[in-house]
């Protein structure tokens, strides 16, 4: 099998790799441009932790090939953080609720949630615990990641542009 | 794990994949939206030496023509879910949507994908069934339109030829005087179905009678499949109470008439549900007993059936 030249645009930089025709997007993610923040958990796509976002999407990156990503814009948690690595203000409110412990699935789970604010602003409860069902916690008993993410859901519904920057 | 080695090729449309699937023979696959696919390949349960990308292949969105509901195969659940066209000329297959994987699985399913992979426990594929959809598929010598009850044949195997696609699924629009119901039961939301029923019933013209009822089921065969029309005959004519309310035919909720508390009663339904449950030898596994999901689809059915018809009597939205 023969390695083939991509170019990956990654957090609004671009990255030239020589990846297999079966490397999966978390592949190289994490091993080739060592963003820790995209992992692999249990490769069959339910546990969420490689969700990135894929021309604004969330996706598995267990699930597509590294391939099908080329020219197409990724996002990692990373690139949700300001100048300086602040953090986005749905991280701020993970750190004020408690909703993140050993911290493995927290990438997923801002990016899942985030997703769901920008589509429906002010996600209800039923609607938040819906779209993060995909995405497993073995710590916190996801309570506080729904306050958290309610919270977040709130100051967007508030905002003139419906997420707050 | 990590997937075995494989080719890839990306196809710029229909007639080059069929092209390069007829040549790859055995060892090539198509890749739609992969949700299936790959985790096969991550726990190294296919093993093709090429992978034919379709997902460049077609751009079309959903449509309506000649009185069917026109599905490209490449719309993706997310679309299923939240497209005007589908929620209005199948809301059962938007219902249905919501049970499938998690919204990255829904960002990339596709329609044809997952009726092509015939899992025996499908929504989609239920619904399929359900509508009497059909899908079309092309080959080497061209387009054919296969009916979806002659889709399926055995665990995870179609009736598609070794280098047919599906391109298109055609699903007759709902029309007024047509219920739907969707029921599902599963340990976790999101989790495969342990049965799923889908169910349209159709009303007489004039009075609020039954004049025609589908059923399939998921999760019991080693396909989806539909109830044996011989085993439906005894809800023509009938009237059906207890639908009221959706999704509220749990235990607790009466309803009315004969239909006693809940699960199959005394009813038409209840009686084509015990039928049509009577038949069946579904088979134990780690998920549930072979008679727990007998017990289920005598359960789901009966709601399933009530539910269709109190939709299309106007009862429920």
């Amino acid at each position: 099998m023969n390695r083939r030249r991509l170019v990956l645009s990654v957090n609004g930089g671009d990255h030239e790799v020589w990846v297999l025709p079966s490397d999966t997007l978390l592949d190289v993610l994490h091993d080739e441009l060592g963003l820790a923040d995209v992992r692999y958990g249990c490769g069959e796509g339910v546990c969420g932790t490689c969700t990135v976002l894929l021309d604004g999407e969330p996706v598995n990156g267990c699930l597509i090939l590294a391939v099908q990503a080329a020219g197409r814009p990724v996002t990692t948690l990373r690139g949700l953080m300001g100048p300086g690595e602040t953090l986005h203000p749905l991280q701020e409110c993970f750190l004020r609720r408690g909703a993140s412990q050993c911290g493995f699935c927290t990438p997923g789970m801002v990016l899942t949630a985030l997703d769901l604010v920008r589509r429906r602003g002010r996600a209800s409860r039923e609607e938040i615990r819906y779209a993060l069902v995909g995405n497993l916690c073995r710590c916190t008993g996801y309570t506080k990641i729904l306050d958290a993410v309610e919270e977040y859901a709130d100051q967007a519904a508030d905002t003139p542009d419906g997420v707050p920057s | 794990m990590v997937a075995p080695a494989f080719e890839y090729v990306a196809a710029g449309g229909y007639d080059e994949a069929v092209r390069l699937l007829a040549d790859g023979g055995d060892e090539a696959k198509i890749l739609a939206g992969g949700q299936s696919l790959m985790p096969m390949l991550n726990l190294r349960l296919a093993h093709p030496e090429l992978l034919i990308d379709i997902n460049a292949a077609d751009d079309r969105q959903p449509s309506v023509a000649d009185g069917m509901l026109v599905l490209p195969a490449l719309t993706r659940h997310r679309v299923l879910l939240e497209h005007d066209l589908v929620r209005r000329h199948c809301p059962l297959l938007a219902a249905a949507v919501r049970h499938v994987g998690n919204v990255r699985v829904r960002n990339r399913g596709t329609v044809g994908g997952s009726l092509a992979h015939a899992d025996p426990t499908s929504e989609i594929g239920s619904c399929a069934l359900a509508t009497g959809a059909r899908v079309i598929a092309r080959g080497p010598g061209g387009d054919r339109t296969l009916p979806a009850s002659e889709l399926f044949i055995g665990y995870w195997t179609t009736a598609l030829a070794e280098s047919e696609i599906i391109t298109d699924v055609l699903i007759p629009v709902g029309r007024p005087r047509q219920g739907w119901s969707f029921q599902e039961m599963v340990r976790r939301t999101s989790d495969f179905a342990i049965v799923a029923v889908a169910a349209l019933v159709e009303l007489d013209e004039e009075a609020d009678t039954i004049a025609a009822a589908r059923v399939a089921l998921a999760g019991v065969a080693d396909r989806v499949m539909l109830a044996g029309p011989d085993l439906l005959t005894g809800l023509t004519g009938a009237t059906l109470a207890g639908g009221t309310g959706a999704g509220s035919t749990g235990p607790g909720s009466t309803g009315a008439g004969s239909t006693g508390a809940g699960g199959s009663g005394d009813d038409a339904a209840g009686a084509a549900a015990a039928l049509i449950a009577g038949g069946l030898d579904p088979v134990d596994d780690v998920h549930a007993s072979g008679e727990y999901r007998r017990r289920l689809v005598r359960v789901l059915t009966a709601r399933a059936l009530r539910e269709a018809y109190a939709r299309a009597t106007g009862a429920v939205a």
